[in-house]
């Protein structure tokens, strides 16, 4: 099957890479959600009033 | 060996007036630049000391495969009545279409890149300032870094890369095609919901990007319809014997600086490998611009796109792996003095760290890349208030991530990393980039604003005097850095005295 040349497994040294050079990441993931709760409320105080009539009201030209 | 690749994106930022029900949004575009002109340099008269753009060598309608498009396809237009600025950082500040636009200066490296994309948002914000002065009271101009208003009108992002004219154009295609597909991945800014006909807020409720909906084509000329993957625009604004432009219309604007530097780092180092004829595999999709939508779509990153062979299929994490690993091959057998040596190795770093995220798991990247951010920010909302998808809420929280007003801005508020910090990106608001020809063209607009008569990307003209106007080309976009002339430019009183200098030693 040719398939095996397109769906093939990508190259093991990049474990290593991660070891080496993304040790602190892991765990950013948890620690986002924990904080986006708090963030949440600071951000409903600079949220749109009216979400409805915001988005309706957000009409742009076509550009480039 | 592969050309330097000199980069410089343009952003068509979105615009509202908030407090009134008549706006029109070229007047209201105007408004915010001339403003920001007038407090950067207001002289006697409170008028701005402008300095114009030079249509003198525009032609958009030039196609890269050498024909001209003859099936209905529209040429771009060039609009010269409109307010049209050049800035002392060497960037360009006008008005496109009805979109406030900032195109950075040439850059040396995609960390440059990020730098003057952050000088432009700073930019941004104090127009926004300035024009509060000169709007009626209650009335506000609020300008958002995305791409679509979500009713289907989209205005882009472009990035330009400088390639060598030796390159065939269709060896460009063929390879740059599966990057712009799959690096999706990680250059999409996040969207709720779909902008394509006949999509549905069940079928895809948040995508990858802003732009994915709206492309049509795979190759093409045009910008505003039918928008093609690869862009065929050929105006290199440089030699033309030497270089191309490739001008990449595909991209989302972004909000994370780590996107920003890999979408533009990572397409460098892959037309590197192009011109060097380095990449050894052929990824044909069975259908591009199904497989430009398919990725943005899939927030598993796990679908299985059908190859142009009929039989087999590849993912966009794969390419992107393939990518990665010839890339990394490809630095240690010819280095990676054209995307910067530096800037290359963390380049190469960022781009596998990144894959590795992704991979395992994307919430990992919401810290650092926009549609994670975006997706997090979206989940925990619907989460916390129990709404559907097509709450109008979750709409409003996608288009104020991108709210340039530092106070709204939904993204500042995320923290998202930085790479450049913001008292460097603010001296990119008045000085250009050291290492390219914006250098020359930055500090003779500082130097002698009164002089120049008009400038554009490749070339300036001067009124010195007596004599008739002096054109200064610029067709070398690697020369007139600091190296080349910043001495000359600190030892000359005027530009009469410049032209003496440049006469006794260049011709």
């Amino acid at each position: 099957m040719p398939e095996r040349e397109q769906v093939r497994k990508p190259a093991p040294s990049r474990d290593e890479v991660e070891v080496a050079e993304a040790p602190s990441r892991s765990e950013t993931g948890e620690k986002i959600k924990a904080e986006l709760d708090d963030l949440l409320d600071e951000i409903d105080e600079v949220l749109e009033t009216n979400a409805e009539e915001f988005v309706k009201s957000y009409i742009q030209k076509g550009g480039e | 060996m592969a050309i330097r690749k000199i980069v410089g994106i343009e952003t068509e930022y979105g615009i509202v007036v908030r407090g009134t029900d008549e706006s029109n949004p070229i007047a209201a575009s105007s408004t915010l630049i001339n403003a920001y002109l007038a407090s950067i340099a207001p002289n006697r008269s409170g008028r701005a000391e402008r300095v114009d753009w030079d249509f003198e060598d525009e032609s958009p309608g030039t196609d890269a495969r050498g024909i001209l498009e003859s099936h209905g396809a529209l040429a771009p237009e060039v609009e010269t009545h409109l307010v049209n600025a050049v800035l002392t950082n060497g960037a360009r500040y006008y008005v496109d279409h009805a979109h406030p636009e900032l195109s950075t200066p040439e850059c040396g490296d995609a960390l440059s890149v990020v730098r003057f994309d952050r000088a432009a948002e700073l930019i941004l914000r104090r127009s926004m300032d300035a024009a509060r002065t000169s709007l009626p009271p209650g009335q506000e101009i609020v300008v958002y870094k995305n791409n679509s208003d979500r009713k289907g009108n989209s205005y882009g992002c472009h990035e330009n890369y400088l390639v060598d004219r030796l390159v065939p154009f269709g060896r460009i295609v063929t390879h740059i095609t599966p990057h712009f597909i799959t690096r999706q991945v990680f250059t999409g800014s996040g969207k709720v919901g779909s902008e394509a006909p006949g999509v549905t807020t069940d079928e895809v409720p948040f995508q990858l990007t802003q732009r994915a909906d709206f492309f049509e084509e795979e190759v093409g000329l045009e910008t505003t319809l039918k928008r093609p993957i690869v862009n065929t625009r050929d105006e290199p604004h440089a030699d033309p014997q030497k270089y191309r432009r490739l001008h990449v219309i595909v991209g989302d604007a972004n909000m994370a600086q780590l996107a920003t530097f890999l979408k533009v780092g990572t397409t460098a180092i892959v037309l590197s490998m192009i011109e060097d004829d380095w990449i050894d595999r052929e990824t044909r999709f069975a259908n591009p611009v199904q497989a430009l939508r398919q990725v943005s779509y899939d927030l598993t990153l796990r679908r299985a796109l059908p190859l142009a062979d009929g039989t087999t299929t590849t993912t966009a994490l794969e390419v992107q792996w393939y990518l990665l690993e010839r890339a990394q091959r490809y630095a240690e057998t010819h280095g990676l003095e054209s995307v910067g040596e530096a800037c290359g190795k963390q380049i190469l770093l960022r781009w596998e760290e990144v894959l590795v995220d992704l991979e395992a798991d994307p919430t990992r990247l919401a810290d650092r890349l926009d549609w994670p951010a975006k997706l997090q920010l979206v989940l925990r909302y619907r989460e916390r208030d129990g709404l559907s998808w097509d709450h109008p809420q979750l709409a409003a929280l996608d288009l104020q991530y991108h709210d340039m007003r530092a106070a709204r801005s939904l993204s500042e508020r995320l923290g998202l990393e930085r790479l450049v910090d913001d008292a460097d990106a603010t001296r990119g608001i008045d000085e250009p980039p050291d290492d390219t020809r914006a250098y020359f063209r930055g500090t003779c607009l500082r130097l002698w604003p009164e002089s120049i008569v008009a400038a554009n990307w490749d070339s300036m003209v001067f009124d010195v005097g007596e004599d008739p106007l002096r054109r200064v080309p610029m067709m070398e976009p690697s020369r007139g850095t600091r190296a080349h002339v910043g001495s000359l430019l600190e030892r000359c009183q005027s530009p009469a005295e410049l032209f003496e200098q440049l006469g006794a030693s260049d011709r």
